[in-house]
């Protein structure tokens, strides 16, 4: 579905280095559907320059949305899945030796903001307090990115939108993002869909018949009720398509979910066995 | 033990002087000849117990050697038990009943041991049951085992030990099948028509209820089957196919609109056929209409209050309300909208707790009644302004501080309204606590290790001035940018040091007297796992109790200072916590949180540990006025840069806790034996 052009590796200065690129380019629609009025909200805050931030539970669509949205934009995507090991030089970029040259590679950020892409920090309460520092001046009137190593001032195209997603659940308070960052931010929140919604989710990314989905939804709402009370999360979205997937497979429904479902969901014996009853009483 | 084993003259020389039965003129070499074939540490215990139960009483020691003697070889492990319940019947009931009560052990003790491999504890199965019928739609339910298996709506029992089936997993399937329709009665309406013009009816009221519950299974049967099928299935696996004579019945209580009404019809054309006894299914569960009825009638006063309260507050509408709501923390209620609600108007407008209740009023009633959703006239909703302090406890002494106290109604603060003392924590039993590390050694050890491995974390931290390793890619780097003529960065190790957590924890334990038993021990041990575990990581924190009686009598305990180490007098003191009186919480909030500033930290954490909601002996703090106090006390903490995070035992009040704390930022246990395992897991993943 997704096709990677390699983007031009040319600058004025003509030794910019960029070897993987990390832009994709959409072909065909990615499935999405919607649950509120989050399309309109993300497409005039692009249409405004203003960055977004995606709040929600794991599995419940923040990254399919985004890939959605750049498709719809016809904007390229650069997606940046953060970590704790996260420098500001793996963002913005670097200079290599090649041979007894030196070459410079613009990080993933650098490219989407040349490019005028989308750039997606993924959970990006993970990267390192001293790298999310580095999108401030992206994400208010400035809109730029200074390169130091460079000394370059790039400003952004009105086409380079920055986007970036967290989940507000079980958290280390030593993980916080800071209200500084915070308020930069057009905030959309996410749930999980209404049952109708996600069984047609279901059925259609899973490749089961629509019975099966509800079920699979209906297992889905049960587990979430556990919630505090065994489970740190019930499951998302991804957890009852991936279900789904094993039952189109052939599997059958009771060890599809186990599968899929309770045993990723839960390693204590009480929860995993109520797990197991719930999964019963549903098929 | 590998030592040999004791002979009988030995034996009977160390009874002799544990007992002094020399001077009683007794002789122990009875009791001596028969423990001589013991092992030796079997041995050992009886001798060890003898001397226990002596320092109590020569008689009980005697007894206790002698009839050890008879039953101790069948006991084995249990000895510790067996004793021990006696030295209870003792405590309570002299002599007589000791011996009553330690040969009742024993044979119950061999009957347990006759009983067959395939039986289920109610104890085995509880856990997974609870959460099973937690995820279930409805309300809470508590469960608990009792001689039968019934329910009143909000509790449920059922039998101690199940073996009708013929191994473990159908005992197993069996007790699922009783609580899903013990379940299903309160979640289709098995109460909600009086059944007692029918019951009435016939002569023997057992066989009426007998009856009445064999059809109400068949319809609720039918309920469970449309949303869970397999459940059903499972269901009508274990009871076979229904008797011929009963297929119409069950095909008629099998229809989708069918209710309770139908059963009892069904009862009423049975009446006129004659009446032969009902059929006995395991997994049927005994009706108990009367006692049902009692409490779903409190219940809907109570909860109509509650709905009618919520509408109130809606309906008064003050609309200067949603003053900077922080996101995170939903509004209580949809303030400002909604003036005359309309009949059966959407609940979604309710706040939770309302909304709760009013989904149960929806079950125990099928809709909401009109009248309930008509704002009662004034006077519904009138909290007491000004606090009656008749009862409360006199203070003479100067308060160590005052502190302003948020009115929600007046949106503005009350001035020094809440007296604080700093009341000296009470020591306790420090052998208390040896107690508890010797039973949770091994939990500690193993929290230890992970806690451990949290500090030792020794992530290498790139970039450095200086370290142990040479950081490659910031040579590279380095190089890159020397060639290039700007100037190299001069941070080129690596350096691995254990990364500074900066960190200080405030725990706020709930003194009040709801807590009292189960609820303060598990706390005791949860803080005193806590401390062994936190030793080991290195954070700085405090322990504070608080409790009180009124605004003019907040107290907070000092159990551990930042300062205090964890040495024996601070497990004195954890030791020493008990149940006191309320739960003015607002104020104990600001306190701590005070305190917790002072601490010179990057990361500062509230962590409160409770078993319910604000309340205080007045009615005023109780409900939403506490309820908005603390949340105001949580809000001004946060705006200092303090996280908050609250643990709570109370399953059924949680509902007010995402407003308190936010949906992410607090945990309910609902069962306080699973406290102290509980929280070190939550501690590590708060701070981890
Ligand atoms: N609204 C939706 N429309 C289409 N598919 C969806 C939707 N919501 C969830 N899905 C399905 O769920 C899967 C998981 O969604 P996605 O990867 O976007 O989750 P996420 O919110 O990014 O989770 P995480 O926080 O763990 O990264 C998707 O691959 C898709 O199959
Ligand atoms: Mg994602």
């Amino acid at each position: 579905m997704n096709t990677a052009k390699p983007a031009s590796g040319t600058d004025v200065r003509g030794d910019v280095h960029t070897p993987a690129t990390p832009l994709v380019y959409l072909a065909s629609e990615p499935y999405y559907h919607a649950t509120g009025d989050e399309l309109d909200v993300f497409e005039a805050a692009a249409k405004s320059c203003l960055p977004v931030m995606l709040k929600g539970p794991t599995g419940c669509g923040k990254t399919r949305f985004v890939e959605h949205m750049a498709w719809r934009l016809k904007r390229p995507l650069v997606t940046v899945a953060c970590h704790d090991d996260l420098t500001t030089a793996d963002l913005v970029g670097r200079y290599l030796i090649v041979g007894d040259e030196t070459v410079w590679m613009d990080g993933p950020l650098t490219a989407a903001v040349r490019a005028g892409a989308i750039c997606y920090l993924d959970e990006i309460v993970e990267a390192r307090k001293d790298t999310t520092v580095v999108i401030h001046p992206l994400t208010d009137s400035r809109r730029a990115l200074p390169v130091e190593k460079r000394g370059e001032y790039i400003e952004a195209p009105p086409d380079f939108m920055l986007v970036i997603s967290y989940n507000p659940g079980y958290q280390s308070v030593l993980k916080e993002m800071k209200p500084s960052t915070r308020q930069r931010f057009v905030a959309l929140d996410f749930d999980y869909p209404e049952a109708d919604t996600e069984a047609r989710i279901v059925a259609h990314e899973g490749g089961v018949d629509d019975t099966t989905a509800q079920k699979l939804v209906k297992l889905g709402g049960l587990t979430r009720k556990l919630k505090g009370a065994g489970l740190d999360e019930g499951a998302g979205t991804r957890l009852l398509v991936h279900a789904a997937q094993l039952i189109a497979r052939g599997m059958t429904p009771a060890i599809a979910c186990t599968a899929a479902i309770a045993r990723p969901l839960a390693d204590e014996t009480d929860t995993r066995d109520a797990l197991d009853d719930l999964i019963a009483a549903v098929f | 033990m590998s030592e040999r084993k004791l002979f009988a003259h030995e034996l009977e020389a160390r009874l002799d002087e544990l007992l002094l039965l020399s001077l009683r003129q007794r002789s122990a070499a009875e009791p001596a000849a028969l423990l001589e074939a013991l092992p030796r540490e079997l041995q050992e215990r009886v001798l060890h117990w003898a001397g226990v139960a002596a320092q109590t009483s020569d008689d009980l020691g005697w007894l206790i050697a002698s009839l050890a003697a008879t039953q101790a070889a069948g006991l084995g492990a249990q000895l510790d038990d067996w004793v021990r319940a006696g030295l209870d019947a003792y405590d309570r009931s002299g002599l007589a009943a000791t011996r009553k009560a330690l040969n009742e052990f024993t044979e119950a003790s061999k009957a347990s041991a006759l009983r067959s491999q395939d039986s289920v504890a109610f104890g085995a199965i509880e856990g997974r049951l609870s959460r099973f019928l937690h995820a279930l739609d409805g309300r809470a339910l508590r469960l608990v085992s009792g001689p039968k298996a019934w329910t009143d709506t909000e509790t449920l029992w059922l039998p101690e030990r199940l073996d009708a089936a013929a191994d473990a997993a159908g005992n197993r399937r069996l007790y699922k099948a009783m609580a899903a329709l013990l379940w299903a009665q309160t979640r289709f309406g098995s109460f909600n028509v009086d059944p007692e013009p029918e019951l009435e009816q016939w002569p023997d009221r057992e066989r009426a209820l007998a009856w009445f519950a064999v059809f109400e299974a068949m319809r609720l049967e039918a309920c469970i089957a449309v949303e869970l099928p397999g459940l059903a299935l499972e269901i009508a696996g274990l009871r076979g196919p229904w008797p011929a004579e009963l297929a119409a019945a069950a095909a008629k209580l099998a229809e989708p609109d069918a209710t309770v009404a139908d059963s009892l019809a069904c009862m009423a054309a049975l009446r006129e056929i004659g009446v032969s006894p009902a059929p006995t299914l395991p997994h049927i569960g005994a009706l108990d209409p009367v006692a049902a009825r009692r409490v779903r009638a409190a219940r809907i006063t109570r909860e109509l209050a509650i709905v009618r309260r919520a509408l109130n507050v809606i309906a008064a509408a003050d609309t200067k309300a949603g003053a900077a709501e922080n996101s995170d923390y939903p509004p209580l209620a949809a303030e400002g909208e909604m003036q005359v609600p309309d009949p059966q108007a959407d609940l979604l407008a309710l706040p939770p707790a309302a909304r709760e209740a009013a989904k149960s009023l929806m079950q125990d009633l099928g809709e909401i009644p009109p009248e309930a959703l008509h704002p009662a006239g004034p006077g519904a909703w009138q909290p007491v302004d000004g606090i009656n302090e008749s009862g409360a406890v006199s203070v003479t002494t100067q308060p160590d501080a005052f502190y302003d106290e948020w009115d929600y109604r007046r949106a503005s603060w009350r001035h020094d309204w809440c007296h604080l003392y700093e009341m000296e924590a009470r020591a306790g039993d420090p052998e208390w606590v040896d107690e508890v590390r010797t039973r949770h050694a091994h939990l500690i050890r193993s929290i230890r290790r992970r806690f451990e491995a949290l500090r030792g974390e020794d992530k290498p931290l790139k970039r450095q001035f200086d370290g142990e390793e040479i950081d490659l890619d910031a040579q590279v780097e380095a190089r890159a940018d020397r060639k290039s003529g700007s100037e190299p960065s001069p941070r080129l190790f690596i350096h691995r040091r254990r990364i500074e957590r900066s960190l200080a924890v405030m725990f706020m334990v709930d003194m009040s007297g709801s807590t009292k038993g189960w609820v303060n021990d598990a706390e005791r041990e949860s803080l005193v796992l806590l401390c062994e575990a936190i030793e080991a990581l290195g954070d700085s924190y405090a322990i504070y109790g608080f409790s009180g009686w009124t605004r003019t009598h907040c107290d907070i305990y000092p159990v551990k200072r930042f300062s205090d180490r964890y040495d024996t007098a601070t497990r004195s003191r954890i030791a020493g916590i008990e149940a006191k009186d309320y739960t003015r919480m607002g104020v104990a909030v600001r306190h701590l949180s005070g305190l917790l500033m002072r601490q010179n930290t990057r990361h500062k954490l509230l962590v409160t540990l409770s078993d319910g909601r604000p309340d205080d002996f007045s009615d005023e703090y109780r409900g939403r006025y506490g309820i908005e106090d603390t949340r105001h006390a949580l809000l001004e903490a946060r705006e200092k840069g303090i996280r908050s995070y609250c643990v709570t035992i109370d399953r059924h009040g949680a509902d007010y806790l995402p407003q308190l704390y936010g949906p992410a930022h607090y945990s309910v246990i609902d069962d306080a034996k699973k406290l102290p395992q509980k929280i070190a897991e939550i501690y590590r993943k708060l701070t981890g």
